[in-house]
């Protein structure tokens, strides 16, 4: 009997001459690119204009190992990169795959702006609530009182609810859901990369070296049950509804916007022709 | 005029057409005449309302240093920039005024001064008040002969928003016709 | 041989013509006619008209413009359109430039072809909005951290703003580097007469396309000869990756190697200074027998020119300009032949710390004194205080 070793689907996505990879035994960041690969494989896009971009951190990495046309960033600005990218060609099909602090805390000004324009991307936000890279260091995602290295006796702030920053500020499509519902995230992630306008995809991943140890709050696997039993699936939740302040709290996941307007581009080529008339040819139309 | 370098100062307060009486005095020196004009302007809060001035030098060659310092031609279109830039105006130099907003009583002139009720010409003659400003420039034109009438015209024509073309030409020739009267031509 | 296509303006972007206009309108017509299609701005005096012409203008030719959140937006924003395959630029003043820095750096690491206006005022700081200065210009060559080289060219009137600024895309296009377009608040601000040619007498670079298959390419693999590499862009299959850490030939971040991040360095250096000859661009007048030599760029230049007639006129005296209008890289050899048969070189800028002149004096080594004249900004010099040094160099 011969065994002959099967290709991973997903393989073709991947710069397999980068492996391994720098991610920590454990960490979820893989995960959400193995969900993101097989929907790549399902969104029905030609991947030869298929962009991804991403800022700095353990997250900003994905760029580098995904076989797209691919840009690693600097920190915080993925997004008014990809922003150019889209609007310079509206063929492509620009997603933005980055972390908490990469889109939060440095580019949050550029997350809110590009929801606000309903620019034609989609970002995904891998929340690890802390700064992988750089070793643990306090986040605008962390819990509340949880510990980081530059909050050792505790964070005294509050968290972000990404998806209701996201959805408040225009996004059309908002999303949240964990690294333990793979088949729901993969779906999810088809939807988004076909929604036309901003969709924001929150994926709440463990970082087992950093946030779980500090926080004695186990491995990968006790973070999984945590996901598993803390989380309730609320497709349509208000995103008021959906603040992760604490740690003990419950975690409402699901997709909780989804609806149409025009894009950026709509509207811009809908307003040059009303002005400009005949002398105006559409861009990217 | 036979100076090379030709230094004009325009003042007056916001609302009036200042900066446009540089642009139309610039381009037509520039642009039409073929020779040189450089056109510059107070940027900021002070050229919001209030006080502006307008500063253009016009040379046969290249204009090097670009800003007014010692004018030559001083417009003066309302009494705060008569009192603040009549000083630098030179001895011999020329000094226009639009005559119902600008005061000299009290103030011994030296130079060759031509006044014109550029407002009231505006209102009564064109029928518009906001072409005051081209008033002037036709006033300018025949007072000063530096720029021929016809470049002036061109670059009023060139300058104003379209569909004021004609109205302003008027304007330029009520203000062009009186200087002529002025100089007794 | 490195492949340079040259070729002739898109007569969309051309607006043939005499024109009366500022010099932050000219820019952008330049921009257009050098086949700029994309512009990422923030409002910032004495910068603005040059993006709210391109505003209006850029529907009718075939392109686009947004002005972003910020300037640190607005500098990565343009190099995203860039690699989409467009040129492009944005536009800038002093607080928006220092904003832009690390984006600076990630043009020249990523050799990004694209441009950088600066409108200069006068700083620190807010400093003074709506009056002129030359107080970035070593800024411009330093500004990101690390080793890089870059490229600064200055104009000295509306006419060069418009002429110089093709130049700039063009030596964007050719080395593939962020080119530093330094126009100052006076040179901004001021209308005059601006000649725009027909299209087919502006000649233009194209970017440097690979003719390479997808498999084949080596997104940094340099020229052999210019030590640039040539380029793709996004949605053509060539599934390449750009990063603003150190990579190897591929493009993969190699951040750990000392002899791959040390080749790249000095490879990303060399392209500029060993292509300087290429690059240059000066002006000289009264050179050949002049006893002093004013040395100077944009608008400094101009006005030190009146400075000079004043010191002809009075006294007789013999001086010469050397203005740069490719401010960096200099002209090293032409500057020391001439320091070495002149008394002293004079050195006008719109800053008290001797931005240029402290190159200049680097250059010249002590075979003629050089003398910084810095003026804060907020103005230009007098030409009296430009006669005035020239009469006491002269002494």
């Amino acid at each position: 009997m011969s065994t002959t070793l099967r290709e991973n689907p997903v393989e073709q996505f991947l710069r397999t001459d980068r492996m391994p990879h720098i991610w920590c035994p454990g960490c979820g960041i893989g995960t959400s690119v193995n969900c993101f690969a097989r929907a790549v494989l399902e969104c029905g896009i030609d991947l030869d204009k298929l962009c991804i971009v991403s800022g700095i951190g353990c997250t900003g990495r994905v760029a580098g190992y995904l076989r797209l046309d691919s840009f690693h960033t600097t920190h915080g600005r993925a997004i008014p990169f990809a922003t150019g990218l889209k609007l310079a060609n509206p063929d492509l099909h620009v997603v933005v795959y980055s972390g908490d602090g990469d889109l939060a805390a440095i580019g949050g000004n550029h997350l809110i702006h590009a929801a606000r324009r309903n620019i034609d991307i989609t970002v995904i936000c891998v929340n690890n609530f802390n700064y992988g890279m750089t070793g643990g260091q306090v986040a605008p995602t962390t819990h509340h009182e949880k510990v980081a290295t530059t909050t050792p006796y505790g964070d005294p702030e509050y968290p972000f609810n990404l998806p209701d920053l996201a959805a408040s500020c225009g996004a059309v499509f908002v999303a949240r859901w964990t690294t333990y519902h793979v088949v729901q995230l993969t779906k999810t992630l088809v939807k988004a990369l076909n929604k036309k306008g901003f969709s924001f995809v929150e994926i709440l991943a463990p970082c087992p070296t950093l946030y779980l140890r500090r926080n004695k709050l186990g491995t990968s696997v006790d973070l999984m049950k945590y996901f598993k039993e803390k989380s309730v699936i609320k497709h349509g939740a208000n995103t008021k509804e959906v603040g992760l302040e604490t740690y003990d709290k419950e975690i409402i996941v699901g997709e909780f916007v989804d609806i149409d307007k025009p894009d950026y581009l709509d509207n811009y080529n809908e307003i040059m022709k009303k002005r400009l008339g005949d002398k105006f040819q559409p861009w990217g139309r | 005029m036979a100076a090379d370098r030709v230094e004009i100062r325009l003042a007056g307060f916001g609302g009036q057409g200042i900066i446009m009486m540089g642009y139309v005095i610039g381009k037509a020196y520039s642009i039409f005449e073929g020779y040189e004009a450089t056109l510059t302007q107070s940027f900021g809060p002070e050229a919001r309302g209030g006080a502006c001035s307008a500063q253009v030098v016009l040379s046969k060659d290249k204009v090097l240093y670009p800003y007014v310092v010692q004018p030559d031609i001083f417009v003066a279109m309302s009494q705060e920039a008569f009192t603040k830039y009549y000083p630098t105006l030179k001895k011999d130099g020329i000094l226009i005024i639009e005559e119902e907003l600008v005061d000299l009583s009290g103030v011994d002139i030296t130079q060759k001064l031509f006044k014109i009720p550029a407002t009231r010409f505006a209102e009564e003659k064109v029928g518009r008040r906001l072409t005051l400003n081209i008033v002037m420039c036709g006033f300018f034109t025949a007072v000063t002969g530096l720029i021929s009438r016809d470049a002036m015209r061109k670059a009023v024509e060139d300058t104003v928003p379209s569909g004021t073309e004609e109205l302003n030409l008027k304007a330029f020739d009520v203000g062009y016709e009186y200087g002529q009267q002025v100089l007794g031509k | 041989m490195a492949e340079i296509k040259w070729t002739t303006a898109d007569p969309k972007g051309v607006l043939t013509g005499a024109h009366y206009i500022d010099g932050n309108h000219a820019a952008c017509e330049g921009a257009l006619a050098a086949g700029c299609r994309f512009a990422a701005g923030y409002p910032i005096t004495p910068s603005t008209e040059v993006v709210e012409r391109f505003a209006a203008r850029i529907p009718l030719v075939g392109g686009m413009f947004i002005q972003m959140e910020d300037e640190i937006a607005s500098s990565i924003c343009l190099q995203g359109a860039v690699w989409a395959g467009l040129k492009a630029m944005t536009v800038t003043s002093g607080p928006g430039f220092s904003l832009m820095m690390e984006h600076i750096g990630f043009a020249a690491m990523t050799e990004t072809p694209c441009v950088f206006v600066n409108v200069q005022r006068g700083g620190p700081s807010t400093g003074t909005p709506t009056l002129p200065a030359q107080g970035d210009m070593q800024q411009a060559r330093w500004g990101s951290h690390g080793d890089y080289e870059t490229i600064l060219i200055s104009p000295s009137s509306p006419q060069e703003c418009f002429e110089f600024i093709i130049d700039a895309f063009n030596l964007a296009e050719i080395y593939r580097v962020p080119v530093m377009f330094m126009m100052d608040e006076c040179v901004g601000h001021m209308t005059e007469k601006v000649v725009i040619p027909e299209p087919e007498k502006i000649k233009v670079v194209e970017r440097r396309w690979t003719d390479k298959k997808p498999g084949e390419y080596l997104p940094y693999q340099p020229d052999p000869e210019d030590l640039v590499p040539y380029m793709v862009k996004a949605g053509d299959g060539y599934r390449f990756h750009i990063t603003g850490l150190t990579h190897d030939e591929r493009g993969y971040p190699a951040a750990t190697d000392v002899e791959i991040h040390n080749n790249l360095v000095r490879r990303l250096c060399e392209k500029i200074t060993k292509n300087a000859h290429k690059i240059w661009k000066w002006e000289e007048k009264d050179t050949d027998d002049c006893d002093i030599l004013i040395l100077s760029y944009g608008i400094s230049a101009r006005v030190a020119l009146r400075g000079i007639e004043l010191a002809k006129e009075r006294k007789g005296i013999k001086v010469g300009l050397f203005r740069l209008i490719v401010v960096w890289p200099m002209p090293e050899q032409r500057i020391i032949e001439l320091a070495e048969k002149v008394k002293a070189i004079i050195v006008p800028e719109l800053n008290i710390r001797a931005q240029v002149a402290r190159e200049i004096e680097r250059i010249v080594k002590g075979r003629c004194p050089v003398i910084p004249l810095g003026h804060a900004g907020a103005g230009v010099h007098n030409p009296e205080d430009i006669y005035n040094a020239i009469v006491e160099a002269a002494k």
